[in-house]
């Protein structure tokens, strides 16, 4: 029986092709994503290694358990680990050399026009340590020298390159305060893993870095070598009863090479979960077009199959036989699939790197458990896709090898399939209705089930609503395109499961687009009006590294001529302990402003209360934040900060919610005694004659042009969320865009399969007067006809699941509401149609140029 | 050869003034080189307007290919073919299937339906093809003569393998062709069945003036026709007019006498 899978395997190559085409995509798919992921994995695996290559034990600072970040009220840390202690730990036996770093953040600013350098949150600072020879072995420099005054610094290559600066530039970057000119001596190769992943790193002398970053003679991390020879966890252990209690922690290299290892995986793994996740949508949606093809190779060879029936082949040979064939198939494809998946590696990890993704250099990894994965995965589907077909095989009794006519198949009854379609998206819709009057991220698992079961049972139902929707579709067809259009109509009527199977692949994608794009849509307007909500000000400032604005700077901003009013923003965040009707224990944040202009900048309206309660020390409270703590204006609370100071204040009013102001606001001297750093988180500014570039540029210079700075308008905000949403929707796009490929690879395949079913009734129309246009046009519309079908059933779905589970997403802004975003949909709908007719483009050329008098001779 | 001693001029004798189609010394030639099969071997003959013509010979004496030739389904090698006065080598493609669709009908052997229409619908595909409108008394009058007035909601697979080449004759008359063509209509019919359908043939040449060739090699459905043609090696070897059965056996009983004396 191998035999005559082989040979029914390589019979029928052309019309196995576009099958071999679905199923070699998606282990395309499979195998570019794991081995994308191996190979960085492993990229950056060796790249940090050899960043713990001489790392024997780790000594690192812990900062006062109070203060989280560690900085004190000047911005800088105070840290346990001294030149002393480095000193005592050098002494120790089997310590070949101890480096003393510190660490911290630096932003660049480009050459030309000052924008900052980088990717904001892994803008690396660190102290150049001169060995023996005058050479830091950590930073190899590549030209000019270390750095070794407070007015120099030295550059990693790819941030100097970046930024355009030449030995001898001054440069100009911000760690924190003003901006610092320092003279470019040096530049040095880095393979520390956050510049390889696009970062930038700056270098200053150790007295300089001490200075800026915490107290003079104090390092973040002392790094200890080993002589050959030395046991690690020893000599960590010896480290470690040098150091003071609670202020350091010693770790051996190899337990933070371990670390490192495991959150390198860690992220891997949930890169390639998401991409694996939508391989599998693209393999779920070739199953519908393998199973196809077998279904319609299985009714052509019936009566082959009933021969060898007759000749004494067992049901279970013949259902083998069926397998086998596909097995074979599947490992073709598969095998093929795996290659191309190789070049989408190659080619993906390119495209990300061009994108300033960064990952570090290395060399492709295949690794066995790739390839036996994909292998796995492009042999399990398609036999599985073929199992249903093989058992209809199986079912061909001997006698209709014997049987003269052509006997159409009687078509099996879809009573069965309706029903349990009927079931499944009933109860689908149930869960999603009831989703829907949910709120709360953690109904997300619920809301997927649901929309999985709806799915589901629409794909089961599909070959009923493929009746009413294609007939549909075939009046319009009908009525524009005359007699084609009906047979064009009638022919996808003509069998309920292939159309419907066909269609379903479609509907999968166009389903998750659209559901993608609603929900993206509506939460990008939602941004949009948040964005902007409230906020009656030009400019919002900030800082791109989220550390704040000195407010003595941010006090000229207000001497600014144009500037009509400023008022800053300093968070802290506090636990109720008391007072009101709400439990305690609530946390809460509230905003220390300027009272006299918040009103001029933010669109501020009191319901209960008034402004001048606040102004004699009171607090204001936003009306959700009012009902979440049981509060009204009147009340005297409890709060207590996180400098563990409690304060009794009186809720002087209640405002309409407002996202700039949060959940509660209050005068800079209520809030700044309870701050760690004195620091405006934001400030928000009113022109006087509206906002303009050379306003901006005004308060960019009166807040010292630091490339940190942030100076957004309406505009600004809004794009800086929006934006986000709307790159996420292209990557899912993207992402999504194969399941399509498939999906229409699928209808070519299906009406090659018609178009080759129907040889002889084309011949018979050509004989009778159709012509080789009104041919192809007839195919042309069936396409279009069924791909129309797909896409209305899957843009249909993707709004119901948009609509019931968007309140889950919306829950999280008040602003959210959805909104249709009819010009895409329009587009999908149309994109559908091009699809249609790009699919037709083949088959309707091979059924053109049948040889009629051929066509009408063939069985 | 005994064809040879056929006398041609007794073709065109008793062919009356109106021709509705005409082959002149018409080849047609497959392959080449060693394959080289001649199908057509200058063969001059004329199908009379509102005349029943039968065309008839053995397996491979090229009654098919002479009728696809004329029927503007095949190309020919050589000579002229004529639907009327157009000679269909001068004609490409498109204007082949535009004569096919206003000027031809066809019924063949077997699959004349299309599955999905219903018998009316497959009775006006032409018709629709072509987005003429339907002459409803004439489309009426078809129906009724060849019996399907109860039927035309039916699919094909709803009727029987009679009722179906029933249908298949009222398609090709329901367009008012110059010419029918028709391939074996009865081969895959019993034999009342095909008495039906010749006997509806034979009504529409007689009362409704249409022009009908046949091709078949079965002599009880020649002797429905006017006229029969006798085709043997390519080459028109004979003919007979008002055939009855019996004496299109006899002389094909003679031909193949012949062949094997030969």
């Amino acid at each position: 029986m191998f035999r005559t899978a082989l040979r029914n395997l390589l019979a029928h190559k052309a019309r196995l092709m576009m099958t071999a085409l679905a199923v070699l995509l998606g282990v395309a798919f499979v195998a570019g994503t794991l081995i994308f992921s191996d190979s960085v994995g492993e990229a950056v695996k060796n790249a940090s290694a050899r960043n713990l290559k001489d790392v024997a034990v780790s000594v690192q600072a812990v900062y006062g358990p109070d203060r989280p970040g560690g900085e004190g009220k000047d911005g800088k840390r105070a840290t346990a680990l001294d030149d002393r202690l480095a000193d005592r730990i050098r002494a120790l036996p089997g310590v070949a050399g101890v480096r003393s770093d510190v660490t911290g953040q630096a932003t660049v600013a480009a050459r030309g026009d000052g924008h900052p350098i980088g990717n904001g949150w892994q803008n690396r600072a660190a102290n150049y340590q001169p060995g023996p020879g005058g050479d830091d072995p950590r930073y190899p420099l590549v030209r000019g020298r270390g750095p070794a005054r407070a007015d120099e610094v030295a550059l990693a290559r790819s941030t100097a390159d970046a930024a355009g600066y030449r030995l001898g530039d001054p440069v100009r970057l911000a760690t924190d305060g003003p901006v610092l000119t320092k003279k470019l001596v040096g530049i040095v190769a880095s393979d520390d893993p956050a510049v390889t992943a696009g970062g930038s790193l700056t270098l200053f002398d150790t007295a300089t870095a001490q200075r800026l970053y915490l107290h003079p003679g104090q390092f973040d991390e002392l790094v200890v070598a080993a002589a050959p020879g030395t046991d690690q966890e020893a000599l960590t252990a010896k480290v470690a009863a040098l150091l003071p209690a609670d202020r350091a922690t010693a770790t051996s290299g190899r337990e933070l090479a371990a670390e490192q290892a495991r959150r390198i995986a860690d992220q891997n793994h949930a890169l390639s979960q998401t991409l694996l996740t939508f391989a599998g949508i693209a393999l779920f949606v070739g199953v519908f077009i393998i199973a196809n093809t077998f279904t319609m190779l299985i009714s052509q060879r019936t009566r082959e199959i009933a021969l060898l029936r007759a000749v004494g082949a067992s049901r279970r040979q013949v259902v083998r036989s069926v397998l086998v064939e596909a097995g074979l198939l599947g490992l073709l494809s598969s095998a093929v699939g795996f290659g191309l998946g190789a070049g989408i590696a190659v080619g993906l990890r390119a495209v990300l790197a061009s994108q300033g993704a960064g990952f570090p250099d290395g060399p492709v990894v295949i690794s066995p458990s790739a390839v036996a994965a994909s292998l796995a995965v492009g042999v399990g589907v398609t036999v599985l896709a073929a199992w249903l077909p093989s058992r209809k095989a199986a079912r061909i009794a001997p006698v209709e090898a014997l049987s003269t006519v052509d006997a159409p198949p009687t078509p099996r009854s879809l009573v069965f399939r309706n029903v349990l379609g009927g079931v499944l998206t009933t109860l689908g819709v149930a869960v999603m209705l009831w989703v829907s009057t949910l709120t709360g991220g953690d109904n997300l698992p619920l809301a997927m089930g649901g929309s999985m079961l709806t799915l589901i049972g629409m794909i089961v139902l599909a070959p009923l609503l493929s009746r009413p929707l294609v007939s549909l579709a075939g009046l319009v067809t009908t009525r524009l395109f005359g007699v084609g259009g009906k047979l064009a109509k009638e022919n996808a009527l003509r069998n309920p499961r292939r159309t419907a199977a066909t269609g379903s692949a479609l509907m999968i994608g166009l389903t998750l687009i659209t559901g993608l794009t609603v929900a993206g849509h509506s939460s990008q307007l939602a941004l949009d009006r948040m964005a902007a909500a409230g906020l009656t000000a030009d400019y919002k400032i900030s800082t791109s590294t989220g550390t704040g604005l000195d407010p003595q700077r941010s006090a000229a901003v207000a001497r600014v001529p144009g500037v009509a009013a400023t008022a800053p923003l300093r968070g802290a965040g506090y636990t109720v302990q008391g007072g009101g009707s709400g439990p305690d224990g609530g946390f809460g944040y509230v905003h220390g402003t300027d009272l006299d202009q918040i009103g001029k900048v933010t669109a501020l309206t009191v319901t209960q209360g008034s402004l001048a309660a606040v102004r004699s020390g009171g607090i204001a409270v936003s009306e959700t934040g009012a009902k979440e703590h049981g509060w009204r204006a009147g009340d005297t609370v409890a709060l207590t900060f996180y400098d563990k100071k409690t304060v009794t204040v009186r809720v002087g009013a209640v405002y309409a919610d407002n996202p700039v102001l949060g959940e509660s606001f209050a005068g800079t001297a209520l809030v700044d005694p309870h701050l760690d750093r004195l620091r405006d988180d934001e400030l928000l500014v009113k022109a006087r004659d509206g906002g303009s570039a050379a306003l901006a540029g005004r308060i960019r210079a009166a807040l010292g042009d630091s490339p940190l700075l942030k100076i957004q308008d309406h505009n600004d905000l809004r794009k800086e969320t929006a934006g986000q949403i709307d790159t996420m929707v292209y990557m899912i796009y993207g992402l999504l865009g194969m399941a399509v490929v498939i999906a229409v690879v699928g209808v070519v395949n299906t009406l090659a399969m018609s178009v080759f079913e129907r040889t002889r009734e084309i011949g018979m129309l050509r004989a009778i007067g159709l012509s080789r246009a009104g041919v192809k046009r007839m195919v042309r519309l069936e396409s279009v006809v069924i791909s129309l079908f797909g896409a209305v059933l899957g843009i249909g779905v993707g709004i119901f699941l948009a609509w019931a589970g968007g309140k889950l997403v919306g829950s999280s802004f008040a602003t959210y509401r959805m909104v249709l975003p009819w010009d895409r949909l329009g587009l999908f709908l149309l994109l559908a149609l091009v699809v249609g007719v790009l699919a037709a483009l083949w088959p309707a050329r091979r059924a053109a140029r049948l040889n009629m008098l051929e066509a009408i001779g063939a069985h | 050869m005994p064809h040879t001693a056929v006398p041609r001029t007794a073709v065109p004798a008793r062919a009356a003034a109106a021709v509705a189609a005409r082959a002149t010394d018409l080849s047609k030639v497959y392959g080449q080189g060693e394959t080289r099969v001649v199908a057509l071997d200058s063969v001059t003959v004329e199908f009379g307007r509102a005349r029943f013509t039968a065309i008839m010979g053995p397996s491979g004496s090229g009654k098919s290919t002479l009728m696809h030739c004329m029927a503007g389904l095949d190309s020919v090698t050589g000579g002229s073919a004529r639907i009327g006065d157009v000679e269909l080598a001068d004609l490409n493609d498109k204007q082949l299937t535009r004569l096919r669709r206003d000027r031809i009908g066809f019924i063949f052997q077997a699959f004349n339906l299309l599955p999905t229409l219903t018998a009316l619908e497959n009775i006006t595909l032409p018709l629709d093809i072509a987005g003429r409108r339907p002459d409803k008394d004439w489309v009426g009058r078809v129906v009724e003569t060849v019996g399907l007035s109860g039927r035309l909601a039916h699919r094909p697979a709803q009727l029987s393998g009679g009722q179906q080449q029933r249908v298949a004759v009222a398609r090709a008359l329901a367009a008012q062709p110059e010419i029918i063509f028709a391939d074996e209509p009865t081969g895959n019919l019993d034999s009342r069945s095909g008495a039906e359908v010749l006997g509806f043939l034979r009504e529409s040449v007689r009362a409704m003036d249409q022009t009908v060739v046949m091709v078949t090699h079965d002599p009880v459905a020649a002797g429905y026709a006017d006229r029969v043609v006798f085709l043997a090696d390519g080459r028109i070897v004979d003919e007979l007019y008002e055939p009855t059965a019996d004496a299109v056996l006899d002389r094909m009983r003679r031909f193949e006498a012949a062949g094997r004396a030969s």
